[in-house]
C-alpha cells in the first residue's frame, strides 16, 4: 500500500515519505537520501564463511543507511551472469587471484564495473604443516623441495618417488604444474576438485600427522586453526608471468610464487545511477585481513553464527561505518 | 523365422567389423596416426557454432513484436508467482515492499500448523499410520533445526512437482495426439535427460534471471522428460476396449483423452509424479548453487567448513522431504482413484473434514502467530544436534584404519583402475566408430547402426575424445561393480520380504541424499582422484542395478518356477535357468538405467578431481563459455544414448529369443 502510495506521489514528495517509510522501518536510520530507488540492492552470497560475513557487514551497513537489500544465493563466478543483467547487483569478494579472468571478461562487455578493493589482501600459496619440517629441514625455503629426499616423503603410492602437491580445483587456474616444470621440483599436481575436497585432505593428514603439501589460501580458517607455514617461492613480478627469461629458468615463465592480490568488490554498472548514495558506501567498505581472519575464526572455529559476529563489529565499529554512509 | 538371415547377415558384419578393428589396434599409433589422435584440421568448430548461436538467442533473437529473451522472461515470471505465495505461506510470510525494508503483514505458518496440516491430508490419503508417519517427518525436520531451510526447499519442489508433472501430461497427451510431435520431441527428451545440468545452467540464468526461479527451471528440464514419457507409454498401455467404450458412448475427442484415456492411466502417471519428485530433489544441491537456497545451501556451506554433522543432517533433511513427499502422492492418487463412498445428504463439513480441519488450524495459527509470536518458532530448547559425532566418527576411522583403507585403494587403482584407463587411451577412435555402428546394425538393423556411428564419431570430431574416454573408463567401471554388487544383492532380497524391506530403505537414500554429503568424508578417507569418484558413482549407480534385478525376478510367473520343481531342479538351476533368464530383460533394462545414474553423477565426481567430460563441463560453467559447456555436455548425452540405444536392442532381442514380447 505505501508503496503504491509514494509511488504516484510527486517526486519531492516521494523523497520524504520514503525518509518516513525508512525511519518507521528502521528506528536507527540515519536520515535517507532523496531520490535514490527503493527498491532492493542484490548481494550476492557464495559458500565461504568470509565472504558471508563481508557481505552481510555490507548489509548491514547500506541498511543503516536506510537502503533495502536482499540477499541472494549465487555461484562465485556463474553470478557474473546476473551482474551484467541488473538481477544482482553487488558482488563483495572477487579475488584477484581466482577470480580475475572471469572479471575481466565481464567488465569488457561494460555491463559490470570494479566498485574497488575490499582492503582485504588474498594470498595464496604451497603450504605445509610445521610438523612436516622435521622431515625437510630446508623449508620453508623452496629449494628445500628439490632435495629428493624430502620429495619422497611428500609421496604416496601413486606418486613415488616422486611428492605429492594437491592443487586447487582446475577452476582456479594458478600455473601449479607450469611452476612444477619450471622450478625443476620432483612433485606430482594432484588437483582437487572443489576446496572442500581440498581442506578434507588437511584434515585428514593433519589428524594423523601425515605428510602433505597443499595450496590454502587466506584469509581462511585453516592457518588459525592448523599449525604450518607457506613455502617461500622467489617473489611473484609480473615479469615472471610473461617472459621467459626472468628467474632462475631462463627457458620457462612460472618460476616463481604466487601473485598475492586485493579482493575486489564488483558490481552492475547501473549501480551508481540507481543508488548513487549506496554506491558510494560500498566503495568506502574497507575492511582488513587480521580484522576477517578473526572473525572467520569465531564463525567456523568456535561456533557462532554469522550475524551474531557481524552485529558485533557493527557495535564495535560504530565511527568507521558511519563515516562510509556520511553524506 | 523371417528375421533370421537379416540377423545372420547382422552378426557377419559385427564379426568382419571387429576383426579389422582388432587388427588395426594391433597393429598401433605407428601405421595409421591419424586413426588415432583425430586430426586438427578435421575438427567441427562446434564450440564456436554453439557460442554464436547463444549469443545471438540472447542478444538478438526476437519474434517481431518482442525478444526471445523478453519471452523467456515472461515465463519466468509465470513460474514466480506462484513461488512466491508458497514461499511467503511457509517461510517469509507475506510482505509489504521489497528486500531488508519489507515489512511482514503476514506471518508464515508455524512449524506445529504445518506439520499439521500435512499430517491431515496423510491421515485423508492414507489413515493413521500415514498421518503418524508425516507427523514423524516433519517433527524430524523441527527437532534437528533444518525447519526454515527445509521449508525454502518445500516451497520450490511444491511448485516444481505440478509444473513438471502438468507440463510433463501435456507434452505427453500431444505426443501421443500427434505422432509427429513424438519423433521431433524425442531426441530433445535424451538430451534433456542426459546432457549434465552444469551444461546449461549459464544460458538458463541469462535467460531466466538470478535465483529460485531459473532453479526452478533448471529442475524442470531436469525432471519433466520422465513424466513425458510415462504418460505417453500409459495411454498407449489403455486397453483397446475402453477406447471403443468412449467411441460407443459418443465422447469427443477431447473427452475421450480427458475423462477416460487420462484417467485410465493414471497407474502410470503417479510412477511419473514419483519420478518428478525425487528428480527435483535430487537438483536441490545444484540450484542452491544458482540462489534457490534452503537445504542444498547448508550442504553446501557445511562441507566447506568440514562440518559433517551439520552436513547429514541437512542431507537427511532433505532424504526425509523425499520420503514424505513420496508417500503422501502414492496415497493421494490411490485414495483420487479408488470409488468414493456416496456423500448426498451430508454438509459440507462432513464431506470435507480434512480439509475444513486444515483451514481452520492455518487460520489459527496465523491468528495465534499475532497474539503470542513465541509459538511461531520451535523451542530451542527441545532441538536435538548430532554436534562433533559424525566429525569425530570419520576422525576415528581415517586415525585408525587409514592405511588398511590405503592398501585396499591401491590395489584396486592398480590393478584394475589404471590398466583400464591405460587400455582405453590406446583405442582408436574410427575402430570406436565401426565396431559400435556394426553393432548397431546387429542389434537394431541400419537406422541404430547410423545412429551409433554419428555419435561417435561426433564425439571425436568436436575434439572431446580423450575425455571421453576418461568418462567410459570411470563409469564404465563403476557400472561393472555396480552390477556386481547389485544384482547379487537383488537375487537375494527378490523373495526375502524383510531383507528387500531393509534394502530399500538404504537405496531410498543413496538415492536422495545428496552425495556431496558423503564426498568429503570419502576424500578424507581415500584422498581425491579416481577411486573417490568411483565410490560416489558406485553408491549412486547400485540404486537401480538392485530395484530392476528385484522387479525382474519378483515378476517372474511363479508357475514357470513350480514347474522347474517339480522337473526335479535344484534350487540354483532354478535361479540361473529359470529366474534369471526369464528376468534378463528387465536386469538389462536396470543396466541401462546404472548407465544413466553413473553418467548424471560425472557432474559430482569433477568436484573431486577427475579429469573427465564433467571436469570440462565444471570449467566451462565456470569460465561462462556457453560454447564449450554444451560441447562437453552434448559428448556426455551422446554417449549415454548410444549406450542406451544399444542395451535396448539387446533387450528386445533377448526379449523375443524368450518369446516374452
Amino acid at each position: 500500500m505505501l508503496k503504491s502510495m509514494t509511488r504516484s506521489m510527486t517526486r519531492g514528495l516521494r523523497g520524504a515519505m520514503f525518509g518516513l517509510v525508512a525511519a518507521a522501518a528502521l528506528a536507527a536510520a540515519t536520515p535517507a537520501m532523496a531520490q535514490e530507488s527503493t527498491d532492493p540492492i542484490k548481494l550476492t552470497l557464495h559458500d565461504w564463511t568470509g565472504q558471508l560475513i563481508t557481505t552481510n557487514l555490507m548489509a548491514e551497513v547500506l541498511k543503516k543507511a536506510g537502503y533495502s537489500v536482499e540477499l541472494v544465493q549465487a555461484d562465485y563466478l556463474a553470478q557474473f551472469a546476473g551482474l551484467e543483467a541488473g538481477d544482482l547487483h553487488v558482488a563483495m569478494e572477487m579475488w584477484e587471484t581466482t577470480g580475475r579472468d572471469a572479471m575481466d571478461a565481464s567488465t569488457a562487455t561494460g555491463k559490470t564495473e570494479v566498485i574497488g578493493p575490499t582492503g582485504m589482501q588474498a594470498k595464496e600459496e604451497w603450504w605445509y604443516p610445521t610438523y612436516m619440517k622435521e622431515k625437510c629441514p630446508g623449508l620453508p625455503n623452496w629449494e628445500a623441495l628439490k632435495d629428493e629426499k624430502c620429495a619422497e616423503a611428500f609421496s604416496t603410492a601413486e606418486t613415488a618417488p616422486k611428492g605429492r602437491y594437491l592443487g586447487g580445483p582446475v577452476t582456479w587456474g594458478g600455473f601449479d604444474d607450469e611452476r612444477v616444470a619450471a622450478l625443476g621440483l620432483p612433485f606430482e599436481v594432484v588437483h582437487a576438485g572443489t576446496d572442500a575436497a581440498l581442506f578434507a585432505e588437511l584434515e585428514s593428514a593433519y589428524q594423523r600427522k601425515a605428510p602433505i603439501l597443499l595450496w590454502i589460501y587466506a584469509p581462511h580458517w585453516a592457518p588459525a586453526k592448523y599449525q604450518g607455514e607457506w613455502v617461500e617461492f622467489p617473489a611473484y613480478t609480473k615479469e615472471c608471468y610473461t617472459d621467459p627469461k626472468w628467474g632462475s629458468n631462463p627457458d620457462a615463465l612460472y618460476d616463481c610464487g604466487k601473485p598475492f592480490g586485493e579482493i575486489w568488490k564488483v558490481g552492475w554498472a547501473g549501480l551508481k545511477d540507481k543508488w548513487p548514495g549506496a554506491y558510494k558506501a560500498i566503495k568506502a567498505f574497507s575492511i582488513n585481513n587480521d580484522e576477517m581472519g578473526a572473525m572467520i575464526t569465531k564463525v567456523d572455529l568456535d561456533g557462532k553464527s554469522v550475524n551474531d559476529v557481524v552485529a558485533e563489529w557493527m557495535a564495535a565499529n560504530e565511527p568507521r561505518w558511519s563515516e562510509w554512509i556520511k553524506k | 523365422m523371417a528375421a533370421a538371415p537379416a540377423r545372420n547377415i547382422g552378426n557377419w558384419w559385427f564379426a568382419a567389423v571387429l576383426i579389422a578393428a582388432l587388427a588395426l589396434w594391433f597393429a598401433g599409433k605407428g601405421t595409421v596416426p591419424w586413426a588415432f589422435d583425430y586430426p586438427k584440421a578435421w575438427m567441427i568448430p562446434a564450440m564456436q557454432w554453439v557460442g554464436g548461436f547463444s549469443k545471438w538467442l540472447v542478444d538478438q533473437a526476437h519474434f517481431g513484436l518482442f525478444t526471445f529473451k523478453e519471452l523467456t522472461r515472461f515465463l519466468a515470471g509465470l513460474v514466480d508467482f506462484p513461488y512466491r505465495i508458497v514461499l511467503s505461506l511457509l517461510a517469509t510470510g507475506f510482505l509489504e515492499g521489497q528486500g531488508s525494508a519489507a515489512v511482514q503483514i503476514v506471518p508464515p505458518l508455524p512449524w506445529w500448523a504445518v506439520t499439521i496440516i500435512a499430517a491431515l491430508f496423510g491421515h485423508w490419503a492414507g489413515g493413521r499410520k500415514l498421518a503418524l508417519f508425516t507427523t514423524a517427518c516433519f517433527l524430524f525436520l523441527a527437532a534437528f533445526r533444518q525447519w526454515d531451510s527445509a521449508m525454502v526447499t518445500l516451497a520450490s519442489i511444491l511448485v516444481a512437482a505440478p509444473l513438471g508433472t502438468i507440463g510433463g501430461i501435456l507434452l505427453g497427451v500431444a505426443c501421443y495426439r500427434w505422432p509427429l510431435f513424438q519423433r521431433l520431441i524425442a531426441p530433445v527428451l535424451d538430451l534433456m535427460q542426459t546432457m549434465p545440468v552444469f551444461a546449461y545452467l549459464v544460458p538458463v540464468l541469462v535467460l531466466f534471471g538470478f535465483g529460485p526461479t531459473a532453479a526452478i527451471v533448471a529442475t524442470l528440464i531436469f525432471a519433466m522428460p520422465p513424466m513425458i514419457r510415462v504418460t505417453l507409454l500409459g495411454l498407449k498401455g489403455v486397453p483397446g476396449e475402453i477406447h471403443d467404450l468412449a467411441a460407443m458412448v459418443g465422447c469427443t475427442q477431447a473427452q475421450t483423452m480427458w475423462r477416460v484415456l487420462v484417467p485410465a492411466a493414471r497407474q502410470s502417471l503417479m510412477v511419473g509424479v514419483n519420478q518428478v519428485i525425487m528428480l527435483s530433489l535430487n537438483m536441490v544441491i545444484i540450484a542452491s548453487m544458482i540462489g534457490a537456497g534452503g537445504l542444498g545451501f547448508d550442504v553446501l556451506t557445511a562441507l566447506r567448513r568440514l562440518d559433517f554433522g551439520a552436513g547429514i543432517e541437512a542431507g537427511f533433511a532433505i532424504v526425509v522431504l523425499a520420503l514424505v513427499l513420496d508417500r503422501l502422492s502414492q496415497a493421494a492418487a490411490d485414495k483420487l482413484g479408488a470409488p468414493q463412498a456416496s456423500t448426498e445428504g451430508r454438509s459440507f463439513v462432513q464431506r470435507h473434514p480434512h480439509g475444513v480441519a486444515a483451514a481452520a488450524v492455518a487460520v489459527m495459527a496465523i491468528l495465534l502467530a499475532y497474539m503470542a509470536p513465541v509459538l511461531q518458532a520451535y523451542p530451542q530448547a527441545l532441538s536435538v544436534s548430532t554436534g562433533a559425532f559424525f566429525s569425530d566418527v570419520v576422525a576415528w576411522i581415517n586415525v585408525n584404519y587409514f592405511d588398511a583403507l590405503e592398501g585396499f585403494k591401491n590395489f584396486i587403482l592398480l590393478n584394475i583402475l589404471v590398466p583400464a584407463k591405460r587400455l582405453l587411451f590406446t583405442v582408436p577412435w574410427i575402430g570406436a566408430v565401426a565396431v559400435l555402428a556394426a553393432l548397431g546394425f546387429k542389434l537394431g538393423g541400419w537406422r541404430l547402426a547410423v545412429l551409433a556411428g554419428t555419435l561417435v564419431f561426433l564425439i571425436a570430431a568436436t575434439g572431446q575424445w580423450e575425455k571421453a574416454m576418461i568418462t567410459v573408463y570411470l563409469c564404465g567401471t563403476a557400472v561393472v561393480l555396480a552390477t556386481l554388487i547389485g544384482v547379487p544383492v537383488g537375487v537375494l532380497a527378490a523373495d526375502r520380504e524383510r531383507l528387500w524391506r531393509g534394502v530399500q530403505a538404504v537405496i531410498d537414500t543413496l538415492q536422495t541424499l545428496p552425495s556431496f554429503v558423503y564426498l568429503m568424508p570419502v576424500v578424507m578417507l581415500f584422498r581425491v582422484g579416481d577411486f573417490t569418484a568411483l565410490i560416489a558413482i558406485v553408491a549412486f549407480a547400485v540404486v537401480p542395478a538392485i530395484r530392476y534385478t528385484v522387479l525382474g525376478l519378483q515378476k517372474v510367473d511363479p508357475s514357470l518356477i513350480e514347474a522347474g520343481r517339480a522337473m526335479g531342479a535344484t534350487p540354483w538351476q532354478i535361479l540361473s535357468r529359470i529366474r534369471l533368464r526369464l528376468a534378463l530383460p528387465d536386469i538389462l533394462l536396470g543396466m541401462n538405467q546404472t548407465i544413466m545414474f553413473a553418467l548424471s553423477m560425472l557432474v559430482i565426481t569433477a568436484l573431486v578431481g577427475t579429469r573427465d567430460l564433467g571436469q570440462e563441463v565444471y570449467i566451462a560453467l565456470t569460465k561462462a563459455d556457453i560454447g564449450r559447456g554444451i560441447v562437453a555436455g552434448l559428448a556426455v548425452a551422446f554417449i549415454a544414448i548410444v549406450s542406451d540405444r544399444l542395451i535396448a536392442g539387446a533387450a528386445a532381442r533377448q526379449k523375443a529369443g524368450l518369446g516374452l514380447a
